[in-house]
């Protein structure tokens, strides 16, 4: 499950390569040093960076599953730990624990419609998804990809998603919560594009990510058009302290989230998503 | 060339409606084309009619001095269009603006409201619609005022 030789121990690894996304977000591309063997990883796991002399922070990886020489993190600058970590150039140093958690359920979707839902930053576990997803794209039948942002400065990934459309065969719906008139597409909520999505909702499978309001709301327009509750992913975020299990900091209700998660299916979570304080 | 009942029966908001009743709505019905960049409705202006949309996509706008035009959102293929036609002063409260080219059915509000004031099944199967779509238009703009990609969400796992 883990790089290092216990999970609890961070493994240095070097920046290869830094990519600022928008103006809050940010790319790290990180590679351990000489001929260690790379990390391999399922779409929607996360790690556990550690940002010397500042500390540890969960990170979805955002990269190509099929490239774990690389290790591609993409967050945003929220705190502490993210701003040091923001502030890293090619050849800086991080320590990193994991793959941790469980991933989006690829198995479980072959054959079958896929709706990705992503808002704001969600998109970043997603990308990994969808380089799975295009690097099979046969083995699944219509693959699309709802996405929401703040404005249209917040988009990210931009040319992999013009990329995916036009040559993987993803269909891309982008929409924005404000925008000025130079924005030519589309202004609104993700549930509004989701009700003009045309799908198979009897053979759909629905993967979700981004702030949970959202995603409560997107799972209920999936439900509202057939789409099975056991058929509907979300990828839950909370304080992973540990990341193994322990500490119980990620607690939601009777699950783990990093143990048992990130992705639940939606009727494993539909009840304490509705709790109020956890 | 399919005729306007053909068009009204495939799309969402009159798909299952009685033959009679969607016969009454076709009698207010008009085939409408919108180039990009072309109005559909303007502020202030009388609301004697809404749209369902066909095809293409209509920026809802408002103008605010400084900013430039805002888009509030978009509507798209399957969407309806205004609801001004139904409450009083029958009056638009924003900008429609074309950004493709744009295929609509325009209802004549007020021979709808004279329809519905007639023929009260109509008017509570045609009402039910509307609210529908007003509500979804309501919980849209209340998750837009959320700004929920903004600041304050945390580290995504």
């Amino acid at each position: 499950m883990t790089s290092g030789a216990s999970p609890m121990l961070p493994v240095p690894y070097r920046v290869q390569r830094r990519r600022q996304e928008s103006h809050d977000t940010f790319t790290l591309e990180l590679s351990r040093s000489g001929s260690a063997p790379g990390l391999e990883f399922a779409p929607g796991q996360f790690n556990m960076l550690y940002a010397f002399g500042a500390g540890e922070v969960p990170i979805s990886i955002s990269g190509d599953p099929a490239r774990p020489d690389v290790i591609a993190h993409t967050t945003r600058v929220v705190g502490g730990v993210t701003r040091v970590l923001s502030r890293l150039r090619r050849g800086g140093t991080v320590g990193l624990r994991g793959p941790f958690g469980n991933g989006w359920p690829l198995e479980q979707s072959r054959g079958r419609d896929v709706v990705i839902v992503a808002g704001g930053i969600g998109l970043a576990p997603l990308r990994a998804l969808l380089y799975a997803l295009t690097a099979n794209r046969g083995r699944f039948a219509r693959i699309a990809l709802v996405y929401g942002a703040r404005t249209p400065e917040d988009v990210l990934f931009g040319a992999e998603l013009e990329r995916w459309r036009t040559s993987a065969d993803v269909e891309i719906a982008v929409t924005v919560d404000r925008a000025t008139e130079s924005w030519a597409g589309r202004v609104g909520v993700v549930t509004a594009l989701l009700r003009r999505l045309s799908f198979d909702p009897a053979n759909a499978v629905g993967m979700i990510c981004g702030p949970e309001v959202m995603m409560r709301y997107a799972a209920a327009e999936l439900l509202s058009r057939g789409v099975a509750p056991d058929s509907i992913f979300l990828s839950i975020e909370r304080n992973m302290k540990c990341a193994v299990g322990h500490c119980g900091h990620c607690l939601f209700g009777p699950l783990f989230i990093c143990r048992d998660g990130p992705v639940f299916p939606y009727e494993r979570v539909e009840t304490t998503l509705r709790v109020a304080e956890l | 060339m399919k005729d306007l009942e053909h068009l009204l029966r495939e799309h969402p908001f009159a798909s299952g409606l009685p033959s009679a009743a969607l016969s009454l709505l076709v009698g207010c019905a008009s085939n409408v084309q919108y180039e990009p960049g072309e109005y559909l409705f303007r502020t202030g202006e009388p609301a004697d009619r809404f749209f369902i949309l066909r095809h293409g996509e209509v920026a809802v706008e408002v103008y605010a001095a400084g900013r430039g035009r805002i888009t509030i959102e978009t509507a798209g293929e399957g969407d309806v269009l205004g609801w001004s036609w139904l409450v009083p002063p029958h009056r638009w409260l924003f900008d429609g603006r074309a950004i493709t080219l744009t295929r609509a059915i325009a209802l004549d509000g007020a021979c709808l409201r004279a329809k519905c004031e007639a023929n009260h099944d109509l008017g509570y199967e045609l009402l039910k619609r509307v609210t529908h779509v007003m509500a979804e238009r309501l919980t849209s703009a209340r998750l837009q005022v959320l700004d929920l990609y903004g600041d304050g969400s945390g580290d995504v796992v």
